[in-house]
């Protein structure tokens, strides 16, 4: 028989071993990447802005479908609306591309209000459907936009991308050309957004707004009978995914320099390969989407050569996946040992039957 | 006399979004599935048609009505082999499936015929006109627009004066209960998504010889079908041609005022009604 001290008490906890040695391991993956850009080529950063900015997008759509529980085929619209916002911001209004992508978020945000007002009132599929053809809606109105190309689409003006803020103390720091000194700053900034997203929606998780809205996701009327406001959440789901899906793409597209409304709109490039990261890792996890962009990236990289088979084998693999396993692989790798880096569920433990000791 | 000829053409062309739209509605009207490839199928069907008329040097017609089988076949199989195993509570599964099929179907398609343009010979029939009263309307868009009243009749008909129908509409309200009836759900599904398919040949069919088409122009076929469905109200044959009609109008409007507003006041008239009427024209289904 066991015998405690009455003065142990409870507490909750989210934390495991496992998730104590990802933090630290995280920390030291995070300082690697940091100082990449002083012994790594230029296409190797090219292809991590890819990789990290790809993730950013993964991310919020997974926040949305995987924990808001809406399944949007529509990102591109604030993919779309940032990159053409910090465009504005810059040709229109003479910013600098760096603040400009700040304009972009903030652009994102605001057309993500009458966007959900319409959206929310389809359910399921049609929702789906429903973001959509907004998207397509913000990308002919912008096809429209003479001052920023039209339909053809335009350029960052050289002046703005060869003065833009801090390139010129890369280019001196790193010995470097100007236009590779870009390559690093928004390496730099898509790694800071992308470990700032992760954070960010983990705190979220772990917080009481976050129970309420897995609670939410998994059963609405239980949710709403213990008080929490779905509406609310779903909102607030929608708006945050808009802002950082919007900073992606103004960030996306100060790399680029050139925008035109189907590549920025392109429900292929922002939505399809956002859908098959997320669901080749694993939807409704953090470990998920890091996971799917790997696998991602290496395919791509293995198959790009192959045109449009290439996109065929995604969009089979896609199918298999969500048939055999809808988990995704990091579903299959915590089915199988239990690990969870990004942990969420709440544990008891301390008190006299300290579960955490058995 | 302008604009009364520029809305007679909007109609018209309505017709053909609510054969793009038939098939959606009736899929989703029984298994609330929503298939994301419906316009990649259309486009599919259309090349399936173009393929026997080169091969054989038959008329399209008669392509179509030797296609319709195959794509009833296709229907089928997808529906009992894949889709019915997505059905559930949960609509990630049927969602994704089915957008990976349109992403897969489209590619494959562009492997298969390369992304030019294509478009069915029609002969004589694609210039030849009536003359109604200093009206004068092609005699392909009225073909259309009868082809789709006659789809909605006859899925009206055999939804409710024959015994598929009944089990359909059975099988619509409770699939458990439907299956106690000796109703096998899966092979209901599998029969509706079939006959989806039929409608969707017959859609083909009028969109080779209208325009042109090439692989990449499925996504936006799926949109038209979409607005239509939401416009006339779930589950409302009728009230899906009158969302075809709507959405007609709308960009044959758009375009006689600026051709590049087309498409885009289509999808401002679809807004519109569904802030005014969030549940459609003439909704029945309760979701």
């Amino acid at each position: 028989m066991h015998t405690h001290t009455p003065s142990t008490p409870y507490f909750v906890t989210t934390q495991t071993r496992a998730s104590q040695i990802t933090m630290m391991l995280a920390v030291a993956l995070i300082a690697v990447l940091i100082i990449l850009p002083f012994f790594a080529g230029r296409v190797l950063i090219q292809d991590m802005f890819f990789i990290l900015t790809m993730l950013v997008l993964a991310q919020f759509w997974n926040l949305l479908a995987g924990y808001g529980g809406m399944v949007s085929i529509g990102q591109q619209a604030f993919v779309g609306m940032g990159a053409y916002a910090m465009f504005g911001g810059v040709i229109l209004a003479g910013i600098d591309p760096i603040p400009a992508i700040l304009l972009g978020g903030l652009a994102s945000l605001i057309v993500a209000v009458p966007t959900a007002f319409f959206a929310f009132r389809l359910q399921g599929p049609y929702f789906a459907i429903g973001t959509w053809v907004i998207a397509e809606v913000m990308r002919l109105v912008m096809a429209q936009v003479k001052a920023l190309g039209g339909g053809t689409g335009t350029s960052l003006p050289r002046s703005a991308t060869r003065e833009m803020w801090a390139t010129e103390w890369i280019a001196e720091l790193f010995d470097v050309r100007n236009s590779a000194a870009r390559d690093i700053l928004t390496y730099w900034l898509a790694l800071a957004l992308a470990v700032a997203t992760i954070i960010a929606i983990y705190a979220l998780l772990r917080s009481k707004p976050g129970l309420a809205l897995s609670a939410v996701r998994d059963n609405p009327e239980a949710a709403k009978s213990v008080g929490v406001d779905a509406g609310r959440m779903k909102w607030f789901v929608f708006l945050t995914s808009a802002f950082g899906t919007g900073l992606a793409g103004a960030l996306i597209y100060v790399q680029k320099a050139r925008i035109s409304p189907d590549a920025a709109f392109s429900v292929t490039d922002w939505t399809a390969y956002v859908l098959f990261i997320v669901i080749i890792g694993g939807i409704g996890t953090i470990e998920g989407p890091i996971i799917g962009v790997i696998i991602f990236f290496l395919l791509q990289s293995l198959l790009a050569d192959y045109g449009s088979w290439y996109l065929f084998t995604l969009g089979i693999i896609g199918i298999v996946v969500m048939l055999f396993a809808p988990r995704g692989l990091w579903g299959l790798i915590t089915e199988k040992t239990g690990i969870q880096l990004f942990p969420i569920r709440r544990r008891l433990s301390g008190g006299p039957l300290d579960t955490s000791k058995y | 006399m302008i604009w009364v000829d520029t809305l007679t053409q909007g109609i018209l062309l309505g017709g053909l979004y609510a054969l793009f739209a038939a098939g959606l509605s009736l899929v989703f009207g029984i298994m609330r599935l929503v298939n994301l490839a419906h316009g990649d199928f259309i486009v599919m069907a259309a090349y399936l048609i173009l393929l026997l008329v080169t091969l054989l040097g038959l008329s399209p017609f008669l392509a179509a009505a030797i296609a319709a089988p195959l794509m009833y076949g296709v229907g089928w199989g997808l529906q009992k082999h894949l889709l019915n195993r997505t059905l559930g509570n949960d609509i990630l599964p049927p969602l994704l499936v089915t957008f990976g099929l349109s992403i897969a179907l489209q590619n494959a398609l562009l492997e298969a015929f390369s992304a030019d343009s294509q478009r069915l010979p029609t002969g004589a029939i694609s210039t030849a006109s009536i003359d109604m009263g200093g009206l004068t309307l092609g005699v392909l868009p009225l073909l259309t627009f009868g082809s789709a009243v006659a789809v909605i009749v006859g899925l009206n008909q055999l939804f409710y004066r024959t015994e598929l129908g009944r089990a359909f509409r059975a099988t619509s309200d409770d699939a458990t209960t439907a299956s106690l009836m000796g109703i096998r759900p899966s092979n209901i599904f599998a029969k509706a998504t079939a006959i989806a398919m039929l409608v969707v040949t017959l859609a083909a069919l009028y969109l080779g010889m209208r325009s042109n088409f090439d692989p990449s122009i499925g996504p936006a076929r799926l949109i038209y079908a979409f607005q239509a469905v939401i416009i006339g109200g779930l589950g409302s044959l009728w009230g899906t041609l009158v969302g075809g009609i709507i959405i007609g109008l709308a960009q044959t409007v758009g375009a006689a005022i600026n051709p590049e507003w087309q498409i885009l006041a289509g999808h401002v008239a679809f807004l519109i009604v569904l802030m005014l009427r969030p549940r459609g024209l003439f909704p029945r289904a309760v979701d």
